[in-house]
């Protein structure tokens, strides 16, 4: 072959070869994410010198210093001069954290043990226990049933709740709302919601985008007051408010009102979520649908939907995660939930001492923030398995 | 020059052995807003003709076959497909794009769906056809578009040309009468031209009626029973292959002609 001859015939491919060393291990790692430039490795010692100040008290209050519970462990213990985060107190009032004013059964609390510490609030374990056993196999993606188990979680879970919550069936001592409290409510008004708020939310968005002009003018309405109005302001306005309107004698239950409120609220949030969705797929999509002879509501159903809900699942979550813990704020309209019942917990002066309150507040939010990290890592995973590797 | 236009409407052309007509648009005309993107559209199909729309981008090529399924709304006129009338009648509309099939230039296949669910979710839902015999139909359509291998692949994993071979058959699995393709070509990469107009070749073999907008002008030439060339949203002149090609009579088409046959 001439040598500088322009024309030129590859005879063999080139193999392919591993990415240099540099580039990968930990080593790699290090030198690309901390110390890439001068700048960043001055960020880095700060950032590791800041870590070394605050990380050290945070865990001598948390662990180090912290009062666990155990034998003989008393209050004085957490008042002692240095004493971290009292988590005796935690324990000690643990069954008021969940389940608020909820009655205690009559013959269990008198008995001793584990079992009978369950079986004191049986009805609301057995809720709890339910729930997760429908929950569990709905979430899970490659279980079979889906259907069965969809309707059982949907429509005959929510029947029983109530009735094992509110009693005065079967034998049931009747309990009334007010008595209801801790994370019981907490997850009663975070679970109702997101059962409610997703599919109002997304009735909503196709009907804003709908090309019936009562209809959209309805859904334009519903959305932009609700999404006008804040949480607390419709909070306030369902617990005085709504009384006043009503005929004389005739209540709505107090939890149900926030119930609505803290769904149509987020419904609201989540049509503009969904829409957002519906507008980032191309318009090819309907138009092949409906060129096959699919008519709206299985085009909306098998091709629209499924495609927009995916594009809009960090949304959607996000959107869950702030009704969880918006939540919170049904405690000013004199709901029982969680926080309020750690306000309250964080009285009692059995318990009396300086960081009991702050105890309390950390016990709080870490169960917040586990319900909301679960469902943030939820989503991803649904995320991953739902990419068919097309963005189209 | 519309005097000549309407002539050639009425030029015979081959005769199909038990010929019904398929289309028939009379005197259709439709607006985008205020710009008239179709005047005055007179088309008659016959059962098993395959006509091929050319002429240039803005033309009105692609809005006229979406009407023919009622993608886009006429306001004047009338269109009748296989005998039923479209109007804003969503039961007829649905009746008509049942029996029409449409092959897209994006393809616009369902990327959350598998090759097969792609193909299979129309029979199941739209005909009620049984999940195994829709599998079945569609393997066979699959076959006949040579992929059959990437049936349970997503249309993200599949090359363009093999993804609008999977929306050809996609439509085919609905056994239309009519298949409407629009520049279905257009979005391929050249390599990947040549396998979809081979399936489209094999499928006017098998005597299907066929609206295929395109620039593909040797397709034209090879399957075409007549050439609609369209101006303007006009239909300009309307022949024969032979002496479209060899003997154009408007000067829009003699123009039109000289740009793309160098």
């Amino acid at each position: 072959m001439a040598k500088n001859n322009l024309a030129y015939v590859r005879t063999e491919i080139v193999p392919e070869s591993p990415a240099p060393d540099l580039s990968k291990g930990i080593i790699g790692w290090v030198k690309n994410n901390l110390f890439s430039s001068i700048s960043n490795s001055i960020m880095t010692i700060v950032g590791a010198m800041f870590l070394m100040w605050v990380l050290p008290p945070i865990y001598g209050f948390l662990f180090g210093n912290a009062v666990w519970p155990g034998e003989g462990v008393t209050v004085e213990d957490c008042r002692a001069k240095g004493a971290g985060a009292c988590w005796a107190y935690i324990d000690d009032r643990m069954t008021f954290f969940i389940y608020g004013f909820f009655p205690k059964d009559a013959y269990w609390v008198t008995q001793e043990g584990l079992i009978a510490s369950i079986m004191t609030y049986w009805r609301v374990n057995l809720v709890f226990a339910v729930g997760t056993l429908l929950l569990v196999p709905l979430m899970w993606p490659d279980l079979k049933y889906k259907l069965l188990n969809s309707i059982l979680f949907f429509v005959v879970y929510p029947v029983f709740v109530f009735f094992m919550l509110t009693g005065g069936v079967f034998g049931l001592e009747e309990v009334p709302t007010v008595k209801w409290g801790g994370l019981t409510v907490t997850l009663i008004i975070g679970l109702v919601g997101i059962v409610v708020s997703l599919p109002l939310g997304i009735v909503l968005a196709l009907g804003r985008q709908s090309k019936m002009p009562i209809i959209k003018t309805f859904c334009i309405m519903f959305i932009e007051v609700w999404r006008a109005v804040p949480l607390i302001t419709v909070l306030f306005m369902a617990s005085v408010m709504l009384p006043l309107f009503m005929p004389v004698g005739m209540t709505i239950d107090k939890l149900l009102r926030a119930l609505v409120g803290v769904s149509l609220f987020s419904a609201a949030y989540m049509a503009e979520v969904v829409r957002g969705g519906l507008q980032a797929l191309p318009k090819g999509q309907s138009e092949a649908a409906a060129s096959l002879g699919l008519n709206y509501w299985k085009s909306m159903g098998f091709i629209i939907l499924p495609q927009a809900l995916k594009h809009v699942i960090p949304g959607i979550v996000n959107s869950f995660i702030a009704l969880f813990k918006d939540t919170s704020l049904v405690a000013i309209v004199g709901i029982f939930d969680l926080l309020r019942a750690t306000q309250v917990a964080n009285l009692n002066l059995d318990w009396a001492s300086s960081n009991q309150a702050i105890t309390g507040y950390v016990f709080a939010a870490a169960i917040f923030w586990a319900f909301c990290f679960g469902m943030s890592r939820y989503s991803i995973m649904m995320e991953h398995r739902l990419d068919t590797g097309h963005k189209n | 020059m519309t005097k000549q236009t309407q002539t050639a409407v009425k030029k015979p052309t081959e005769v199909e052995e038990n010929a019904g007509v398929a289309i028939e648009i009379t005197g259709m005309n439709k607006w985008f807003g205020d710009f008239h993107v179709l005047r005055d559209i007179d088309l008659k199909v016959m059962k098993g003709e395959r006509i091929v729309i050319a002429g240039p981008s803005g033309s009105g090529k692609s809005t006229l076959i979406r009407c023919i399924n009622r993608l886009e709304e006429h306001q004047q006129g009338h269109i009748i497909v296989d005998g039923t009338e479209l109007t804003s009648d969503i039961k007829k509309i649905d009746e008509v794009r049942r029996e029409v099939g449409m092959v897209f230039q994006h393809f616009n296949l369902f990327p959350h769906l598998s090759i097969l669910e792609n193909c299979t979710l129309a029979p199941i839902w739209v005909r009620g056809v049984p999940k195994a015999e829709a599998e079945e139909t569609a393997m066979h359509y699959l076959e006949r578009v040579k992929i059959p291998e990437q049936a349970l692949k997503y249309p993200g994993q599949l090359s363009g040309g093999q993804q609008q071979r999977v929306a050809i058959a996609r439509s085919l699995c609905m056994n239309p009468q009519i298949m409407l393709f629009d520049e279905p070509t257009s979005a391929l990469d050249p390599e990947m031209i040549k396998e979809v107009l081979d399936v489209m070749v094999s499928l006017a073999e098998d005597g299907m009626t066929m609206l295929v907008v395109t620039h593909e002008m040797g397709f034209a030439r090879q399957v075409a029973n007549q050439v609609v060339f369209m101006d303007q949203g006009q239909i300009v002149e309307q022949n024969n292959p032979e002496d479209f090609f060899n003997n154009p009579q408007h000067a829009r088409t003699q123009e039109f002609l000289s740009q793309i046959l160098h």
